[in-house]
């Protein structure tokens, strides 16, 4: 039985912030095939395509038939804890100001014995429910949940070094203009965040859906165009040492490719508001963010990014905004890479065509702005890094990995 | 496939027990170590540099040095050269292939080293680069060595077969009392079960007396056949038999036996002695409870049985069972790979009646037992062999 996480008292200025440390990285690079897992929330193991036994750890032959043929796939999660430990002076250096920290050895039902993290209500002799995780190294591990719900599930204070739970965290929402920025608020409110802050550039001007975040318990209107650097800058150094989650809803949807526009301002503008927007909200915030990655339990946990499936395969009818999304992911990559050191996670959410004006002219299915919210937050309770929203998303990605050449052809329609 | 009967060591001897006294840390290098069990092998034994013709090397911090390095390093010229990274079994595997070179011909007189230094951050860089599987799916879980690793396989053997903490200090207590004798040993203050018992808890249920404390040292012997040891007047003890095994009992969801279960039959039919003959036995005893598993694997008890046979054995010097005579590595101390040597050299020292104050009265017959890498949920390997001295 899990206690309820208390909200964080008020930071005391005096005293260190905790710094990031982070957990054994090293893998062999077959052992990415559980990172791949983790990132998106899939339970895999490695099965020999000539025997249809499992292992675990990651091999280069099977144990029972020695074929090279091991192939990830989807895996039954359902094991059983045979012992557990709980270690009290770690020595490495992550653990050791983490503990007492409980690890045990599960006999998963498909036969592998498997080392994981132990939620709190995991009992020896009992079964357990296994999933893979990005810690805050931010490799695949394996983490052994009871079977069913009890209380309190995620307040588990391992489960949570895992994941970046809204709860009692401060959220900043880039863009509450727009739909998805607004039912984004909405969601992460619900979803327990103590704060969450609006851009909304120039707000003075009315927009519509003004009034669900206007005067809002826990909502904070702030001033914030991210294609302009000092509006960025500005906004960070008021509240950038209370940002735990950023959530970057920047929109700027514009139809069309390359021989039907004239010119490169449209161009220009798609870059200015994504590709460079991203990096001010970067620059302005990461720093902020990496430093406070292990802060207690309004730490900073994660980086959020909405972006167009179309970031991996060019649509020419919306063309030069695919690029301007492909842009924005390998950006993402880069981002990753430099918030690690904080522990700091970067969520990256493909969708299709979202259901907002920009898309009037696209038939369904599209993607309700209320579906991308709750994928914000199922993803950042779950601790994930890849998530795709809605049925063209998992289309595109399952087309990309079948055949890119015949999904290219195909976009071109 | 049944597996064929192993030829016998006829005319195989061990001679020139070496240690070079432990330190807790150490500036010198794993290096430095091995050449002064060289020396002192040379030294001991009155032979010089070049009558060595086969050199078998076990170290973990090396760095990027194998056997052959070491060769140059220390101007040995051999014809036979073996570098074993088998950890806890390196000394029962390095014996066993030293006594065929030697029985073959291959070699006349084998160096059989192991040392390890212990700089301040060694045992931190030994675990993060220990094995594959230990990187992809232990370390990650801040196991922090091998304690983690450990408390479940021996919270799950306490459990299965009803082992208090109590019984399993027995081992520790006994073992803080022989240490008490041997001036080489780290620890110097005597251990109480009331101690042993109240101390602070590591990784659930191994708590500070049931773990080893890493140091800097070395140990050494020599193998050769019999005639060699009798033309250089050399004291030593035949080999009577030897097991090693990797990987047994896979099926086994956690491990409550180790490969010792699958060979102890042909370990005593080979040397023709019976577990009660034994004069004298040095388990390998990273943690107590990897004791208690080996009495029972050894045949020295029935399995389960270990619990009952600790409570009525004295495993000290003086008692029924002498056991870990030199303090074994839980109170001498782990020098790395040298720890693997730690009992097979004490066991020769035994036989040959120079063991000093830590000496078992009329010791002839002595069993050592070896066991390492655990390379992901158990230890994988296991090793044993039978000595016996001039007296027998």
């Amino acid at each position: 039985m899990i206690d309820p996480i208390k909200p964080p008292r008020r930071k005391n200025p005096l005293l260190r912030t905790r710094l990031p440390a982070s957990p054994p990285r090293p893998r062999s690079r077959t052992s990415h095939g559980f990172t791949r897992a983790a990132a998106e929330g899939r339970f895999m193991l490695q099965r020999c395509e000539a025997c249809g036994s499992f292992a675990y750890p990651a091999r280069e032959a099977c144990p029972s038939c020695l074929s090279a043929d091991l192939a990830f796939v989807d895996a039954p999660r359902r094991g059983m804890l045979l012992a557990e430990t709980t270690a009290r002076v770690p020595s490495d250096v992550y653990f050791r100001e983490r503990a007492p920290w409980r690890i045990g050895l599960v006999k998963m039902d498909c036969g592998p014995t498997i080392v994981a993290h132990l939620h709190g209500d995991c009992a020896e002799g009992a079964a357990i429910c296994m999933s893979l995780q990005l810690d805050k190294s931010g490799q695949a591990v394996a983490f052994a949940h009871p079977e069913g719900d009890t209380p309190n599930m995620a307040d588990d204070k391992q489960w949570r070094e895992m994941t970046a739970d809204p709860k009692f965290r401060r959220v900043l929402v880039t863009n509450g203009r727009g739909v998805i920025g607004q039912e984004a608020v909405a969601a992460l409110k619900a979803a327990g965040a103590k704060t969450v802050f609006v851009g909304v550039a120039e707000p003075w001007r009315p927009f519509a859906g003004e009034e669900r975040l206007r005067d809002q318990d826990g909502i904070e209107i702030v001033t914030l165009d991210a294609a302009d650097e000092k509006s960025v800058a500005d906004l960070a150094a008021d509240i950038g040492g209370k940002v735990d989650i950023l959530v970057n809803t920047t929109e700027y949807v514009r139809p069309g490719g390359l021989l039907d526009r004239r010119g490169t301002s449209i161009a220009r503008d798609e870059i200015d508001q994504a590709y460079l927007g991203f990096i001010n909200l970067a620059q302005a915030f990461g720093p902020a963010m990496r430093m406070r990655g292990a802060d207690g339990i309004n730490s900073s946990a994660a980086w959020v990014n909405i972006l167009s499936v179309y970031a991996l395969a060019n649509w020419p009818a919306f063309g030069a905004y695919s690029a301007s999304q492909a842009a924005c992911l390998s950006l993402s990559h880069c981002l990753r890479a430099e918030l690690r050191p904080g522990g700091v996670k970067v969520m990256n959410l493909f969708t299709g065509p979202v259901d907002t004006e920009w898309f009037q002219m696209v038939p369904p299915p599209k993607v309700a702005p209320r579906a991308i919210a709750q994928a914000i937050v199922s993803g950042l309770k779950g601790g994930l890094e890849e998530m795709y929203v809605g049925d063209v998303a998992e289309e595109i990605r399952q087309r990309l990995a079948a055949n890119p050449k015949a999904l290219e052809r195909e976009l071109d329609r | 496939m049944i597996n064929s009967l192993r030829a016998p060591y006829d005319g195989v001897v061990i001679a020139a027990p070496v240690t070079i006294p432990y330190v807790r840390y150490s500036i010198e290098s794993a290096q430095w170590w091995i050449g002064r069990a060289l020396s002192a092998l040379v030294a001991q034994a009155g032979i010089k540099v070049s009558d060595i013709d086969g050199l078998c090397v076990s170290s973990f911090t090396m760095g990027t040095d194998s056997g052959v390095g070491l060769t140059q390093h220390f101007g040995l010229c051999v014809r036979w050269l073996d570098t074993i990274p088998l950890g806890g079994a390196s000394a029962i595997a390095g014996l066993r292939k030293a006594a065929r070179a030697v029985q073959a011909r291959d070699a006349d007189i084998v160096a059989c080293v192991a040392g390890d230094t212990n700089h301040v951050d060694s045992f931190r860089l030994t675990l993060e680069n220990f094995s594959r599987f230990n990187q992809d799916a232990v370390y990650p879980y801040g196991a922090g060595g091998a304690n983690a690793s450990f408390a479940l396989i021996a919270r799950n053997y306490m459990r299965t077969f009803g082992v208090t903490r109590e019984d399993v200090g027995r081992i520790a207590v006994a073992q803080r009392a022989n240490a008490l004798r041997n001036p080489h040993a780290l620890m110097k203050a005597p251990l109480t079960m009331e101690q042993y018992l109240a101390a602070r808890p590591i990784s659930d249920p191994i708590h500070l007396f049931d773990c080893v404390m890493p140091c800097a040292g070395a140990e050494a012997f020599l193998v050769m056949r019999d005639e060699t040891a009798a033309s250089l007047g050399l004291p030593a003890a035949r080999l009577l038999s030897t097991i090693e095994r990797h990987n047994a009992f896979a099926d086994d969801p956690m491990q409550v036996r180790g490969g010792w279960a699958m060979d102890v039959g042909e370990l005593y039919a080979m040397a023709g002695v019976k577990p009660d003959d034994l004069d004298v036995v040095q388990t390998y005893d990273d943690y107590p409870v990897i004791t208690m598993m080996q009495f029972e694997d050894l045949g020295f008890c029935g399995k389960g049985e270990g619990a009952a046979f600790v409570r009525q054995r004295d495993l000290t010097i003086d008692g029924d069972f002498p056991h870990n005579t030199s303090g074994g590595q839980l109170s001498v101390g782990q020098a790395g790979a040298a720890g693997a040597y730690l009992g097979l050299v004490e066991g020769l020292r035994q036989v040959l009646g120079t063991a000093g104050p830590t000496q078992v009265r009329n010791a002839s017959l002595a069993l050592a037992s070896g066991f390492g890498m655990i390379n992901y949920d158990r230890g994988l390997a296991s090793g044993a062999a039978i000595l016996a001295g001039p007296s027998r």
